[in-house]
């Protein structure tokens, strides 16, 4: 693969960097790959991706936070990167897998960071081990509660129905499933769709961090079995109310462009539910993915709030 | 192979089926064959931590053959590592083996009960009734979430039922308008009188939500059996 022979890999974009290391964490069997920058020994961060990304897509954002003096630590979830395809998928399952990367860290309180999937889980990990947290940030993690407000009871239950249907239509599907393979072109174009703002460039860049090389193509190292979404009783409020309580100092960074891939949340959903104190940033013109879109903006601000 | 057609006339009891979901080989035992093995099958649906009994349960009386499927992590069915398990994973075991024996009346226990009403809701054609009666899981994590922790199971022996199964599926939360909303895609997509009877004596919220919905039966589950082995 081009992954291991980095003079293959083109036009990787200034300031790019691969992590420092790798190293494996047994999480109840499963294989995750945790991924570090910056020095072994320096103050420790936790840095989790969101769903269907991978920790290569902060090859940018992850060495700026290093270069100003901490350990980036970050993963790669079950099914996503260089970690194991698991036999199952939850939420719950995720968090266990935060716990054993935190688990392997130095036995004192850190900062938190995640992006969307990844805010949402190290919310839930902040409340899960309040000991072991001194900061929050949550980048585009922060699913409203109140979403779908104009739909009706009729056309919420339908959707339910739907989502339900759909869901079962996929696990009907999965038995020696492949993702579509492609030319790094195709893969980065399928790619730009959900960073509309991003280059050419960059997108062939994560490719070739983040799809491995078959005989008949590329494809992303994204476990096929895996779905956006799902059907099951979660409400946003029950992420939301994770908020008032945390006992540390958080930041809250929401980019305003509303996106397909972004949970459709205003800053007039969260502000109720923000801890005394709580820092919260807008960002306008920027898309879910703040911290890929403007890694130099958000990773100053993330720095400025730790100081 | 599709047991439900011609291969359903040469089973023999505790011949065992295996249904694939994803990852997954999940174990369909052949429980009886019955008196007459034209008649719609029954599918026992167990309870958490609990796996298809070997023989017919004392005082169950069904005319068709009787099948029970080992839901994923239990019984004769595959252990997943590392855990993952949410009830939707289950629905879709049930569906798998729906695809196998057609269309089944279901007898859940405990979480199957709660499984069973999910997968009438999914699949109205092929579910004709399911009785929900008591068991193991019943109750499921309440009606929202508790305060957040991760448990790790105790390190028992590899075998089933798996002890994420038991710790995660006894967590699963079940408000009872979500129970509510499935009741009614059952009760607008079936053409039976009570598609779904509520058998169980102990009645968790999500239970007592769905024993209050207009169009469900309420019996004991000989009598749901006879009504349902009757249609």
């Amino acid at each position: 693969m081009s992954i291991d022979s980095p003079s293959k890999i083109f036009a990787q974009p200034d300031g790019a960097r691969r992590p420092a290391r790798r190293r494996q964490v047994d999480a109840a069997g499963v294989a995750l790959s945790v991924a570090e920058w910056g020095d072994e020994q320096a103050p420790p961060l936790l840095l989790a991706h969101g769903g269907f990304d991978f920790a290569e897509t902060l090859n940018m954002f992850a060495p700026m936070l290093a270069d100003a003096g901490y350990r980036v630590v970050s993963w790669d979830q079950r099914g996503h990167g260089e970690s194991a395809w698991a036999h199952l998928y939850s939420w719950e399952a995720d968090i266990r897998d935060a716990a054993a990367v935190l688990a392997t860290l130095p036995d004192q309180p850190l900062p938190f960071i995640g992006h969307s999937k990844g805010g949402s889980m190290v919310m839930h990990l902040a409340n899960v081990a309040p000991h072991r947290v001194s900061a929050l940030v949550n980048l585009d993690g922060l699913p409203s509660g109140n979403n779908m407000p104009d739909v009706s009871e009729l056309e919420r239950t339908r959707m339910q129905r739907d989502e339900m249907d759909r869901w079962l239509a996929h696990r009907r599907t999965l038995s020696n499933k492949q993702r579509r393979p492609g030319t790094i072109e195709e893969l980065a174009e399928r790619r730009g769709r959900m960073n509309p703002r991003m280059t050419t460039e960059w997108l062939q860049y994560l490719v070739q961090v983040g799809a491995r090389q078959d005989a008949d193509g590329w494809r992303w190292r994204l476990d096929p079995t895996m779905r956006m979404g799902g059907f099951g009783p979660w409400r946003p409020e029950w992420s939301m109310l994770r908020l008032p309580g945390l006992g540390v100092p958080m930041l809250g960074v929401m980019g305003l462009e509303l996106e397909t891939m972004g949970w459709g949340s205003r800053p007039a959903d969260v502000q109720p539910y923000l801890s005394p104190g709580a820092q919260f940033e807008g960002l306008e013109g920027v898309g879910h993915f703040v911290h890929i879109e403007q890694p130099r903006l958000v990773a100053d601000l993330i720095l400025e709030f730790l100081s | 192979m599709t047991v439900s057609d011609e291969a359903s006339k040469s089973i023999q009891s505790g011949d065992l089926v295996w249904v694939r979901h994803n990852r997954i080989d999940l174990a369909l035992h052949v429980v009886a064959t019955g008196d007459d093995p034209t008649h719609r099958p029954l599918l026992l649906l167990h309870g958490l931590g609990e796996r298809t009994p070997s023989t017919v349960p004392a005082n169950l009386r069904w005319p068709g053959p009787i099948y029970g499927l080992d839901f994923t992590g239990h019984g004769s069915s595959t252990i997943p590592v590392g855990g993952g398990y949410t009830s939707e994973i289950l629905v879709g075991d049930v569906d798998a083996a729906l695809e196998e024996i057609g269309q089944v009346t279901i007898l859940g226990r405990g979480l199957g009960a709660y499984i069973g009403l999910l997968i009438a809701a999914a699949r109205p054609t092929l579910v004709h009734g399911v009785v929900m009666s008591d068991g193991p899981g019943l109750v499921g994590g309440g009606i929202h979430p508790g305060s957040p922790s991760v448990p790790f199971p105790a390190p028992w022996a590899a075998t089933t039922p798996d002890p994420f199964a038991l710790i995660e599926l006894a967590r699963d939360v079940r408000p009872p308008d979500y129970a509510q909303t499935y009741v009614r895609f059952v009760i607008e997509s079936s053409n039976l009188e009570k598609a779904l009877m509520v058998c169980a004596v102990a009645r968790p919220e999500w239970l007592a939500a769905v024993a209050a919905e207009p169009g469900v039966g309420h019996s004991t589950v000989d009598e749901a059996l006879q009504m349902y082995a009757a249609l």
